[in-house]
């Protein structure tokens, strides 16, 4: 076997360049413009190391003989060696990554831009899966990793690598597939609380640390078994009591974390490509959970101890009378948005449960043909993901240049003629600036009200947002409620625009 | 390597990160998601060597799951990135013509 000995030098520099290439490949996606150059650096990175472990862990079987040397009359005996590749090995592996990576294209060709958050929920699953897979099989043939120690025991220094990998990627695993059901609506986006979850989540994982702490004393399969199932347990009690609305920070924090596995296996098998891309990952996770906290202005802490927008009776909800509000019909939202100058579009959640983005920007070119400004808005936290809307927009064809971030637009709704929100609630409710005993106080929303004329399109009055809080904005003057989904207004929009 | 030197990379690579990620425009959000998902699947090299490796049936056979589950996910997240990032593409052109630049 050759998987011994240290990898040779050239491997080391071409596991290093595939770790810078994964740099570029990051650095790449500052723009839109070099964004496709960024994404090649990345799968040339990706090619090399597979390529570089390929050739340099050959599955071949040794066939060691005996023969004699015969040098200045001396007579040496020595033992020859001969690789012979083992092409049955050879061709698994092959077809391993074939299976995979079939599937893994078939998906990507398939799946439409709306569920791109459950997708993603999904691929963290098998990053999380496969360190937990790495990790086990790293503890059944350590020295194929080259990590035994004196007495063929692993390195106690390993053990911990080996561990805390296993439980992160186990964590990944199942908080992700949690993550997966409740974006996909396989199971209810409310969270679900456990009694005393927070003694039992605190207790686990201290229990499982305390594992890893013994795992250096004992390498026994009874204690890894523990901290994976542990770990498993964990990831699962982790995410179920966070609701739907904390998603884009789960999703975040699971990127995170899938990061932190990989670097944790890349400690135990001395990989600078998975160090590299681990740390990468696992800092670009937790700076879009910080985003998206600091977009919610809730803390971390709190979005992990999970429980939002669990109960919506509470606070405003049950003082919630019917408050007069006006309802139009898409022929006066048509009317009004053809006199409008400048329109600024909203598109939050319900836009993309809709699938609302085509018509939407339909309707921009209509409004764009009629001499109208037309610019869209988009809060850090619209959506399920970092960026969903963006991707939803960029898919329906709308100019980027045209798509502005909270902070860059929100000092211009008192130019507007049209605030026209579209499947967004929460991000637009001045409870947040006004009422300290709303749980979304402090969240910077939009300055709609500060729009001449409000179109809020709604699927019905009955529903609020996922904080669960009323929104005075559906009772101002100036708003007028479109209650119908969302594509069907918008198209019925078009319609009279015409 | 020893582990002082790991440690070291380990480090370094996270304030790179770091910077690199805060220059991410929010716009690409989604797909550097994505992409950090490709790129985490580089633990298949960690797979690749089990499942290369001769001495226990038992680690050849999680190696070879790790390398069709990690390349599910390295096809997958490379080309779904490269998918959503034609998106941003399409539209310099239009977008020219349509604001009447």
């Amino acid at each position: 076997m050759i998987a011994h000995a240290a990898p040779p030098a050239w491997a080391l520099l071409a596991y290093l360049a595939s770790g810078v290439l994964f740099i570029l490949a990051l650095r790449g996606l500052s723009s839109p413009a070099t964004s496709r150059a960024g994404n090649r650096f990345g799968i040339i990175g990706m090619a090399l190391a597979i390529v570089t472990t390929l050739v340099t862990h050959i599955p071949a079987a040794l066939y060691s003989g005996v023969g004699v040397e015969v040098d200045n009359g001396l007579i040496t005996p020595f033992e020859s060696f001969a690789f012979v590749p083992d092409y049955v090995a050879i061709f698994e592996v092959l077809a391993a990554i074939a299976i995979g990576g079939t599937i893994g294209w078939v998906i990507a060709r398939r799946i439409k831009m709306t569920d791109m958050p459950q997708l993603v929920a999904a691929f963290h699953s098998l990053v999380g899966m496969a360190a937990v897979l790495v990790g086990w099989a790293a503890y059944l043939n350590p020295e194929a990793f080259g990590i035994t120690g004196a007495a063929g025991l692993i390195e106690p220094q390993s053990r911990v690598e080996m561990g805390l990998g296993i439980a992160i990627g186990a964590i990944t695993f199942s908080g992700s597939v949690i993550a997966f059901l409740k974006l996909a609506g396989k199971m209810s986006g409310a969270p679900i609380l456990l009694p005393a979850r927070h003694v039992i989540n605190l207790g686990t994982l201290a229990g499982i640390l305390i594992l890893v702490g013994y795992f250096t004393q004992d390498q026994s399969i009874a204690v890894i078994a523990l901290i994976t199932a542990l770990a498993f347990a964990i990831g699962f009690l982790l995410i179920i009591p966070i609701g739907g609305a904390d998603m884009p920070v789960v999703v975040s924090m699971l990127n995170s974390y899938s990061g932190w596995a990989a670097a944790a296996m890349g400690f135990t098998l001395h990989n600078t490509a998975m160090i590299i891309t681990g740390a990468l990952v696992g800092s670009s996770g937790a700076i879009l959970s910080y985003i998206m906290c600091k977009a919610m202005n809730r803390s971390f802490i709190s979005v992990i101890a999970g429980g939002f927008g669990a109960d919506a009776s509470v606070g405003s909800g049950e003082a919630r009378e019917q408050r007069p509000y006006k309802q139009g019909s898409a022929d006066d939202a048509a009317f009004m948005l053809e006199q409008a100058e400048k329109v600024i579009i909203i598109p939050g959640y319900g836009m993309a449960v809709a699938q609302a983005q085509h018509a939407l920007r339909e309707m921009a070119d209509k409004l764009k043909e009629k001499g109208v400004e037309v610019k869209y808005a988009i809060h850090p936290v619209a959506g399920r993901m970092p960026g969903h809307m963006n991707v939803l927009l960029a898919e329906a064809n709308v100019p980027y240049d045209e798509v502005f971030e909270l902070e860059d637009i929100n000092s211009e709704f008192s130019q507007a003629d049209v605030a026209f929100i579209i499947g967004a609630n929460d991000v637009v409710n001045p409870a947040a600036k006004t009422d300290k005993t709303s749980p979304i106080y402090g969240m910077p929303v939009f300055d709609v009200g500060a729009a001449k004329q409000i179109f809020f399109i709604k699927r019905s009055m009955g529903g609020v947002g996922y904080a669960g809080v009323d929104n005075d904005v559906f009772y101002l003057d100036q708003t007028m409620m479109l209650l119908s989904d969302a594509k069907k207004m918008v198209e019925e929009i078009v319609k009279a625009l015409d | 390597m020893d582990f002082i030197s790991i440690l070291s990379i380990f480090v370094l690579a996270c304030f790179v990160g770091y910077y690199v990620v805060w220059s991410v425009t929010p716009a690409l959000h989604t797909p550097l998601m994505a992409v950090t998902n490709a790129i985490s699947s580089v633990i298949i090299v960690g797979a690749l060597i089990a499942s290369a490796a001769a001495g226990s049936a038992g680690s050849k056979w999680l190696g070879l799951l790790g390398v069709v589950l990690a390349s599910v996910n390295i096809f997958g997240g490379f080309a779904v990135t490269a998918r959503m990032l034609a998106m941003y593409k399409k539209k310099d052109k239009p977008a020219a013509k349509e604001s009447g630049k």
